[in-house]
């Protein structure tokens, strides 16, 4: 699904990301953790293609394409999702009609009809209740005024509108209180497909008692440091990155 | 000195020139060296529905200066509210035209006023003179939308006069022009209420210009002012708008704001507002911004799949949005939605 391969990627002046390789093979969900710095949201900004973020070596292929060569907008279209750590807010724009503009604009990018507004409205409304999400809010200028819960939820309800088939999840339980975190966890879950890989960028092991993931990679210092299975995110909650990071340096 | 007095005399003497202060920016006797001839009749039988056909008990024509239809002024008298059409139509090619219409709005008389300027030519001047006067507690509801042709030069300057508790209500929405004026001067009765909102959507060379000059001279009378808009390519916008608040004009409330966007290196927005201040109670604002779209919400956008160009574009119809909500007309607001909407996506 997503082959990564000795990929460097440089911020401004810095390299952040100093040779990374990783395979996501499809319906895995990896989590990568790595203290502050490591470089875990300079790898999702990459992988989505973030402006700024200039690749200067490496590959990762995606679907058997190549994902670099791709604008975010063709990235989105072809299944890629980057769950924000910190949503933005889109003054003026209402939820919905940034929504439905969106996801008809993938649809067309993929040779799909586009989607009427009667049928978009009965998808919003069947995906807004399964997350409990007011609809009313979704009237609303997309996260405008919205808690930093809120705003996670409306990227779950996204996810699960857009039906993506690679999640990257950007710190998706900082600002949350245990219950917003059960309701995110669901929805992400309820995405878990054969079809769907998952990469889970978390600091903390707390996200990942909810989200299991499959294999669990530590990132310090630009590099995966080390990969296990479950138990490394526990081993690292008791132990911290120390080492890892005494390692890289 | 004015484009209606030049294109009366045929003496480009007449044009206002950046010598003239409230010209700078919109200089025509540098830009006509020689006053075109006449603009012929125009084709009526060639003329495409027009904008606000659906919403209008009437609707008056003006082509290549000429109106098709009636004569003398437009009177409207007290009773039910009215929906009147104006359609200002060029057709011509390289020639010039002139108009003039007046409107009066009886007290109590109630008239939406939905105006388009319709390039359907090239190269032509244009000049219209508006003269409205409201009686006693009248109110006019004024929409325009102004889309002339590219390579066109054309004018618009209304004269309103309020009588005491009259209101005023106006959007001017435009794309511009080689050169483009809408120029609204107000005079405010006691206690009479103007909002003047405006927006500019300028793209390539075009040029577009919004003025207004408001004068409070009595008790208690309210002007709200919002204009926004943005510039791509080499537009270029002026924004100048003057209040002016006379001795014994106590009670005042006026706010103006200019919010621009500059989407692009070589396009350029030249804003003067202006608070003269010369009674003693009164509350007076004003607030001017110029900025650029959020490179972070444009990445979030195209993240969820929206191509570049339409999220541009959906954050700046957002932008401009906020002038367009405030149309009380319901049917004009989806109108100048829909137009603005267009307008940003036809030429990117």
């Amino acid at each position: 699904m997503l082959s990564i391969k000795d990929l460097h990627v440089r911020v401004g002046e810095a390299e952040i990301i100093k040779g990374l390789t990783l395979d996501l093979p499809a319906g895995e969900v990896h989590a990568i953790m790595g203290p502050n710095g490591a470089g875990k949201s300079t790898l999702a900004y990459a992988l989505a293609g973030r402006p700024g973020y200039e690749v200067t070596a490496g590959s990762a292929t995606y679907d058997g394409a190549d994902l670099l060569a791709m604008t975010p907008d063709q990235r989105a279209a072809r299944g890629v999702f980057l769950s924000f750590q910190y949503p933005l807010e889109l003054p003026g724009v209402p939820g919905l009609t940034f929504l439905r503009t969106a996801l008809n604009a993938q649809r067309k990018a993929r040779g799909e009809d586009e989607i009427a507004a009667p049928a978009f409205l009965k998808l919003a409304r069947d995906k807004a209740a399964a997350l409990k999400i007011d609809f009313d809010m979704l009237r609303r200028p997309l996260n405008v005024g919205f808690s930093g819960g809120e705003k996670k939820r409306m990227e779950i309800f996204q996810m699960s509108l857009f039906a993506p088939r690679l999640l990257v999840l950007d710190e998706t339980d900082s600002g949350l209180d245990i219950d917003a975190l059960r309701v995110v966890a669901d929805g992400v879950n309820a995405a878990r497909a054969p079809n769907v890989s998952m990469l889970v960028i978390t600091h903390y092991q707390r996200l990942l008692d909810y989200i299991r993931p499959d294999r669990v990679h530590v990132l310090a210092a630009g590099r995966i440091a080390a990969s296990g299975g479950p138990e490394l995110a526990h081993e690292l909650e008791r132990e911290g990155y120390d080492k890892y990071a005494r390692v890289a340096a | 000195m004015s484009l209606a007095s030049a294109l009366k005399t045929g003496d480009v003497a007449e044009l206002p020139s950046r010598r003239d202060e409230d010209w700078r920016w919109t200089d025509l006797r540098g830009l006509i060296r020689s006053l075109p001839p006449a603009s012929p009749p125009g084709d009526a039988a060639a003329l495409a529905p027009g904008l606000f056909n659906d919403l209008t008990d009437e609707t008056v024509v003006f082509l290549n200066g000429r109106r098709l239809s009636g004569a003398g002024p437009i009177v409207v008298a007290a009773g039910a509210p009215r929906t009147v059409a104006l359609r200002f139509i060029s057709q011509a090619h390289g020639t010039a035209h002139h108009c003039a219409l007046r409107l009066q709005l009886e007290a109590g008389a109630s008239l939406a006023l939905l105006e388009s300027y319709e390039g359907a030519g090239e190269g032509y001047v244009a000049d219209v003179e508006l003269d409205i006067r409201l009686g006693e507690g009248a109110r006019l509801h004024r929409v325009a939308l102004i889309d002339e042709a590219a390579d066109a030069v054309a004018v618009l300057t209304a004269e309103v006069e309020l009588a005491a508790h009259a209101n005023f209500a106006q959007t001017a929405l435009t794309s511009g022009a080689r050169r483009q004026r809408f120029e609204t001067r107000v005079k405010h009765g006691a206690a009479a209420s103007a909002r003047l909102d405006g927006a500019y959507l300028l793209d390539g060379e075009r040029r577009g210009d919004l003025t207004s000059e408001v004068v409070h001279d009595h008790l208690g009378a309210a002007t709200h002012q919002l204009t926004k808009g943005c510039v791509r390519g080499q537009g270029r916008a002026v924004f100048q708008g003057r209040i002016i608040v006379n001795r014994g004009a106590d009670g005042t409330d006026a706010r103006m704001g200019h919010h621009a966007l500059i989407l692009s290196e070589r396009a350029e927005v030249d804003a003067k507002p202006e608070l003269e201040i010369y009674a003693d109670d009164v509350s007076c604002s004003h607030g001017n911004t110029v900025g650029a779209l959020d490179e972070e919400a444009l990445f979030y956008m195209a993240q969820r799949g929206l191509p570049d160009a339409e999220a541009r574009a959906l954050l700046t119809e957002a932008f401009v949005g906020e002038v367009v909500d405030r149309i009380e007309h319901e049917g004009a607001r989806d109108v100048a939605r829909a137009w603005v909407a267009d307008r940003l996506r036809a030429r990117s």
